[in-house]
């Protein structure tokens, strides 16, 4: 049986990567591939602390979580393709005309 | 039935006011003449029914106007004596003015004849409010409102600057006046804890006699500026010579027979109050006699007819002044009343020349117009006799009275006093005997009449086509000058008979009379028995109510002048010597200004230094402008609109504007539009606040 403290372990690491995708990639597609992996080591955690219980509550949330996720990637998609006919770049610095 | 007397014109002014746009001349003018003349009548019969009651007054309670903890103002008229006197007299000479009015006012339009008569109308309905009114707050209702109506009709042509200015002129030196008067209301009740006058006298009467600056003193010195606002004396008298930019029966209502009397007649209604205060009698009488004789040495020099008769009005009422100084408040009172007739008659003859002139005003441009004007010059010169102080006329009675009672005082500078009064009385004389001879006798000055109706009005642009009309109905459009039309020439006549024998009822008993006047008004210089009853009951109550009785008679000690020592010989003598002086004044205006023209200008070449000191008034107008009117102007632009409204409260609410402005000027350069930098703040955020619940403890 694998211990609690693995799966969280396992959880923080991938976190930490999808964090250091969001702020570290050139790449708007990259970041919300990164923004699914923050996602998705929540979701781990949930299923991780839901089985130490002995309870379904966490699979549950999970699946609204994965329901969320797809919603959100669909938007975030549409928004990418959209920027992109605009300006031909992916590059989340080309876009700061939303100021002051 | 009180009431209605203040009621009645108020009743014409409203429908005056509203609907007068609606009517025509003869309606709106009859209207007015009709209210005042009810008032009038309803006047008489309520001072027929008051001398029938045995209590000697008359008193309704219209209802609780002002009642909050110990003050309670009952909206109260009382007639007794003294406002009998005064009612009949402003509504009595007030019925004659309204019907002078309707001819001399007859080439204005329709909708500003009516204007015209309800501000007249207003005006005696406050006058009649103030002369009833049982208290100071009612009174003081009556007084500001004369103020009122006086800054609407002397403003009445206000389309001419000068007219407007002097409106306006009228309004803020009476408003000093005011302050004064609305502080010894304070003061008043803050002592006495009542306004009721006849309370008031009441409980002032249980007081020591003041021997310096106490409570009453104060209290009255500052009723006296009120007093001297209304009244026309040193330092506010400014006003009333300016005033005659009004139309001239305005001039003979207000600035004449009602309105400046309102002075006198409060020293009257308080004279308790003041017989406590000698010194401010002394002030009183120094005031009324300096200021009798500055007016009377201007009235010397001017030279618009008007004016003269200004100056002259401010000159008499320092002579009521002088007597209610003295102590002699029957005797001021008296004066009032023959000074209303006369003064009314004089400044109603000066309007009938001003009508027959088209507007001529300056008395160099008269002359000769006797044989033009009879009416006129016959009633104008019964009135010029009468204030002259001419025997058996009633000018004569009344000032001869104030003299002697001056002379007779226990006033310590009662024989300087008494000079200045025959000094004063010559001065009167004199210029009234000037005004005669330049304008009534000698050649004609003046060419044909210009052919406006009133260029008194000096922009009839409005109703000049109106005014042509008039003028052919008049007959006057030719150049011939027209005696006064009969709604003109019969309160003259009325007037200058009671001229002549108002004086009647104040003959002195040197002369075999009875002195009617004096006791009849008496009653209301005194505390009345009622009042007295009730005020002894609270004395009673308190324990210090011991020592009342000596000190009323030291009260009255002081206010009755030791008559019997005098005796009825040097009563007599003083009348001879001011017959004597009033004959003199006639000779020397007779000896400067009929037979000797040049005389009258070498003098002026002479003495040009005091010539032209009294021609321009004595610079007090200058005086006023530089000391206060500038100074204020200045600290009103310099310090309160620039400084404190423009600088500190714009600045102020601009500054809140500006710092906002400015904040977020500097603040909106966080929104780079980085969506990176968005949500590394977003992370950051979170840390935070997870390590601050992580480890807070």
């Amino acid at each position: 049986m694998v211990p609690l403290n693995h799966y969280l372990v396992l959880s923080g690491i991938l976190f930490s990567i999808g964090t250091a995708g969001v702020f570290l990639r050139r790449n708007l597609i990259t970041i919300l591939l990164s923004i699914e992996i923050m996602l998705n080591a929540v979701n781990l955690t949930f299923v991780a602390v839901g089985r130490y219980h002995n309870t379904v509550d966490g699979q549950i949330i999970t699946f609204f979580v994965m329901t969320v996720a797809a919603a959100e990637a669909a938007v975030g998609l549409a928004l990418v393709i959209a920027l992109f006919r605009h300006r031909e770049t992916l590059n989340p610095d080309a876009f700061t005309a939303l100021k002051w | 039935m009180l009431l209605l007397i203040p009621l009645l014109p108020f009743l014409g002014f409203v429908v005056n006011a509203f609907f007068g746009r609606r009517l025509t001349k003869s309606i709106s003018g009859g209207l007015a003449c009709l209210a005042i003349s009810a008032s009038f009548a309803v006047s008489v019969m309520s001072v027929l029914r008051m001398l029938g009651d045995p209590s000697g007054a008359l008193q309704q309670d219209v209802f609780t106007w002002m009642a909050s903890g110990r003050l309670s103002v009952p909206f109260s008229l009382r007639l007794d004596h003294l406002s009998a006197l005064m009612i009949l007299v402003v509504t009595g000479i007030g019925s004659l003015i309204h019907i002078y009015s309707t001819g001399y006012m007859h080439a204005e339009t329709d909708g500003e004849y009516a204007r015209y008569f309800s501000y007249l109308n207003l005006f005696a309905s406050f006058m009649l409010v103030l002369v009833l009114g049982a208290s100071l707050p009612v009174m003081f209702v009556g007084w500001e409102g004369v103020g009122l109506c006086s800054y609407l009709l002397i403003g009445f042509w206000f389309r001419k600057k000068s007219a407007a200015d002097a409106g306006k002129k009228a309004f803020i030196v009476n408003r000093i006046g005011d302050f004064g008067f609305v502080l010894a209301m304070l003061l008043i009740f803050a002592a006495f804890g009542t306004l009721d006058f006849q309370q008031v006298a009441a409980a002032a009467d249980g007081r020591a006699v003041e021997h310096g600056m106490g409570v009453i003193t104060v209290a009255t010195l500052l009723l006296f500026l009120g007093a001297t606002g209304k009244s026309a004396q040193i330092p506010l008298y400014v006003w009333l010579p300016d005033a005659m930019e009004g139309p001239t029966p305005v001039s003979a209502l207000i600035h004449a027979a009602t309105m400046v009397t309102a002075g006198v007649y409060m020293i009257g209604r308080n004279a308790v109050l003041f017989s406590h205060a000698p010194l401010t009698l002394s002030v009183v009488a120094a005031i009324g006699a300096a200021t009798a004789l500055m007016a009377g040495t201007i009235g010397l020099v001017q030279n618009d007819i008007k004016r003269v008769l200004a100056y002259s009005t401010v000159s008499q009422l320092g002579y009521m002044f002088l007597a209610m100084g003295v102590g002699a408040y029957a005797a001021g009172i008296f004066h009032l009343y023959t000074h209303a007739f006369f003064k009314a008659l004089l400044f109603l003859g000066s309007g009938a020349v001003i009508h027959a002139l088209a507007g001529e005003q300056d008395l160099r441009n008269m002359g000769g117009l006797k044989k033009f004007l009879p009416v006129t010059y016959w009633t104008f010169l019964i009135g010029a006799l009468a204030i002259a102080g001419v025997p058996l006329l009633s000018g004569f009675f009344s000032k001869d009275e104030i003299l002697f009672r001056t002379f007779t005082s226990s006033n310590p500078a009662a024989k300087l006093l008494w000079t200045v009064g025959a000094i004063t009385s010559l001065l009167t004389a004199t210029y009234m005997f000037r005004l005669v001879y330049l304008a009534f006798h000698g050649e004609r000055r003046h060419e044909a009449p210009a052919a406006t109706a009133h260029p008194e009005e000096e922009e009839p642009a409005a109703h000049h086509g109106d005014a042509h009309g008039a003028h052919d109905a008049h007959g006057h459009a030719h150049g011939g000058i027209h005696d006064a039309p009969p709604s003109m020439a019969i309160p003259l006549i009325v007037l200058a008979i009671g001229s002549v024998v108002a004086g009647y009822v104040g003959v002195p008993h040197a002369l075999g009379g009875s002195n009617r006047i004096e006791s009849f008004l008496e009653p209301s210089f005194e505390v009345s028995d009622s009042a007295r009853r009730t005020e002894t009951l609270a004395a009673e109550a308190r324990p210090a109510g011991a020592a009342q009785g000596g000190v009323h008679d030291a009260a009255l000690e002081f206010q009755t002048p030791p008559e019997e020592e005098h005796g009825a010989s040097a009563e007599l003598m003083l009348m001879a010597i001011s017959s004597g002086i009033a004959v003199a004044g006639i000779a020397i205006a007779w000896y400067f200004w009929r037979r000797n023209r040049p005389a009258a200008d070498g003098m002026a070449r002479r003495l040009h230094g005091i010539y032209s000191l009294l021609l321009h008034k004595y610079y007090v107008d200058e005086v006023y402008d530089a000391s206060v009117v500038q100074p204020i102007k200045l600290i009103s632009t310099g310090g309160l609109w620039r400084g404190v409204d423009a600088a500190m409260i714009d600045g102020a609410v601009n500054g809140v504007g500006q710092t906002v402005r400015a904040g977020s000027g500097a603040l909106r350069r966080i929104q780079t539009g980085s969506v990176r930098t968005y949500a590394a703040s977003l992370f950051l955020g979170v840390v935070l606040i997870i390590g601050w619940y992580l480890f807070r403890s």
